[in-house]
């Protein structure tokens, strides 16, 4: 690898920040540059933090200058999607609702990324509430996918995965609730990671669907996702959704091959009935054989209840979305639209402050939970979900890990999916069963589909099956067409 | 099977979670709500009544910590950020009977 690679990964930097080799400074001042020239066109941020992140460096530097070690991550850029707080610092979740409003604490992946020593460098955007699959749905303007712009760059993560695509920092952190880390991680071309449920707090993650959302890594190799995922994993008591269990070793697995790895390709996720690219499909044919060829045993596997994942989905996430977005009323943070009375003062506060998305949610959830539907609708879903879990720990016991295509499709172009909410939702149709379930899953690039935009294979793992997980994505990561990035 | 989402229902939805819509924006998301359920038709149609809900999936019981005494936000920095705040306590209007 050359010099010029090693200083675009975080495990470069952080290794040359620490001796010296180079400073923290004119690593960020670099991707400060990369930022001037093309932020205008791509948009990943919500807000820049360009100063202090400046300030932040030079206090990296002076700190190691003092003999001092800042942690695994020293003088990284990273990027971090706005609806992660940060004191004192606007979070917006990209709606309107929020706009201005800045938090009185930090989220406890933020403390441990500046623990870590590294330089947090912007906000960036998502859809409002993380709720959409292109980053169209921001109250503040869509983010354009850095490979063509005429094209989304997936969502709801869209800025965090172009920042990332785009050079303008080496790793960043999102949200993934159905899909929103690795889809857009799929559409960009770059690694993004979604771990087990409750393995990263979500203490300061502002809630969209609390049995689903997860905080995970975006990066450009995957040995930094698992860098990132390492950093910001592991036990923390202000979650007590948080598993107990101390984070592994992802780095020392990354080596080792998948020789006697037994993979099952998810017939139901394959788009036998169509819908998906064919490209998608051809690459994720050639994504199992190339670890067949490095020795893990490949074969198809059914998860039958997983068709039932997309339905289920829409109704469970909207549901807990009505609930969590009841916080939302003029009273405490974020926009008032004050009249006579506090009841017109919700209803008006509301209605300006929410895009249309996310109304749509709110009114589905609030529906599928109303009096005669409940069992009907969230009850039912519950029910399959509990029948995806079951078909997924059916195949795991006959695999380590799954395959699949993250997306069925690659990157879009802008306003091709906008009229009609359920062809959007379409694009999570691989990714939601995981979520469903709380495993962990991740897309890895691998080669290219239609206009050259490149495809990303999904490998899914049981309940705290990060390590086999990790090992299989960089076992891909070496076999994709072009070779290691 | 339930009956198809009417606008009646979106009107009846939007007021239960305080949102006033136009009339125009009732038959978009009318329309559009009912396409989404109708999708979900395939999960309403399960027989389930064997199968028990799953509401978290990752289940952890009785997550406590010591009841010790730990800073927690500070109060004016949090009312810096409220939309109106008056005596170290968030204002709002009326909440009961005519404004005055």
């Amino acid at each position: 690898m050359s010099p010029v690679e090693r200083f675009q990964t975080a495990a470069g930097v952080a290794a040359a920040v620490a001796t010296g080799e180079r400073s923290a400074r004119s690593v960020l001042d670099e991707h400060l540059a990369r930022i001037d020239e093309r932020e205008g066109e791509i948009h990943a941020f919500n807000h820049l933090l360009a100063d202090e992140a400046r300030a932040r460096a030079d206090e990296i530097d002076a700190r190691i200058a003092a003999g001092e070690d800042v942690g695994p991550l020293a003088g990284v850029p990273v990027a971090l999607k706005d609806n992660l707080c940060t004191r004192g610092i606007p979070t917006t979740c990209s709606s309107k609702i929020l706009d201005g409003w800045r938090p009185p604490y930090d989220a406890t992946v933020v403390t441990r990324l500046r623990d870590a020593g590294a330089v947090v460098i912007g906000k960036t955007n998502l859809d409002e509430f993380a709720m959409g699959s292109s980053t169209e749905n921001s109250a503040f303007g869509a983010t354009r996918n850095p490979l063509d712009t005429s094209r989304v760059p997936g969502g709801s993560s869209g800025g965090s995965a172009a920042a990332v695509a785009a050079g303008f920092a080496p790793i960043s952190l999102g949200s993934d609730t159905g899909g929103s880390i690795r889809q857009p991680a799929a559409l960009c071309g770059v690694v993004g990671a979604k771990p087990t449920y409750g393995r990263a707090s979500r203490y300061g993650l502002i809630a969209f669907a609390s049995s689903l959302d997860q905080i995970g890594p975006f990066a450009r190799t995957v040995e930094d996702a698992a860098l990132l995922m390492e950093v910001v994993g592991g036990h923390d008591p202000l979650d007590a959704t948080s598993i107990p269990e101390p984070f592994p070793d992802l780095r020392g697995t990354l080596g080792r091959g998948v020789e006697g790895l037994r993979i099952g390709l998810v017939e139901e996720l394959l788009g036998g009935e169509g819908g998906f690219q064919p490209e998608v499909q051809a690459r994720t044919r050639e994504a199992a054989d190339a670890l067949e060829a490095a020795g893990a045993k490949v074969d198809v596997v059914s998860v039958p209840a997983s068709t039932y994942g997309l339905s289920a989905y829409y109704l469970i996430a909207p549901a807990e979305a009505s609930s969590n977005l009841a916080r939302f009323d003029g009273v405490r943070f974020g926009l008032r639209d004050e009249r006579a009375t506090m009841g017109e003062t919700y209803d008006a506060t509301r209605t300006a402050g929410f895009g249309a998305e996310v109304k749509r949610r709110i009114m589905l959830g609030t529906y599928a939970l109303s009096s005669g539907y409940y069992d009907a609708y969230y009850g039912k879903a519950q029910r399959v979900r509990t029948m995806i879990i079951d078909d997924f720990d059916a195949a795991y016991e006959r695999f380590d890990v799954l395959l699949s295509p993250s997306s069925p499709c690659v990157a879009f172009p802008l306003g091709d999916k906008t009229a009609d909410p359920l062809t959007m939702y379409l694009n999570d149709v691989c990714t939601i069963p995981s979520s469903l379930a709380g495993h962990p899953a991740m897309s890895v690039p691998f080669g290219t589909g239609a206009e050259g935009l490149p495809v990303g294979i999904q490998v899914m793992a049981p309940a705290l099956g990060e390590e086999q997980m990790f090992r299989v994505a960089a076992a891909l990561e070496a076999a994709a067409p072009g070779g290691a990035r | 099977m339930t009956a198809p989402i009417s606008r009646d229902d979106v009107a009846h939805v939007a007021r239960l979670a305080r949102l006033t819509l136009t009339d125009e924006e009732l038959d978009t998301f009318t329309g559009q709500l009912a396409s989404i359920l109708d999708h979900a038709a395939d999960v309403e149609a399960l027989d389930l009544d064997d199968v028990a809900p799953t509401s978290h999936p990752y289940p952890l019981e009785n997550v406590v910590r010591p009841d010790e005494v730990r800073p927690c936000l500070d109060r004016d920095e949090v009312l810096a950020e409220a939309p109106s705040a008056e005596d170290g306590m968030f204002r709002v209007p009326p909440v009961l009977g005519e404004a005055p």
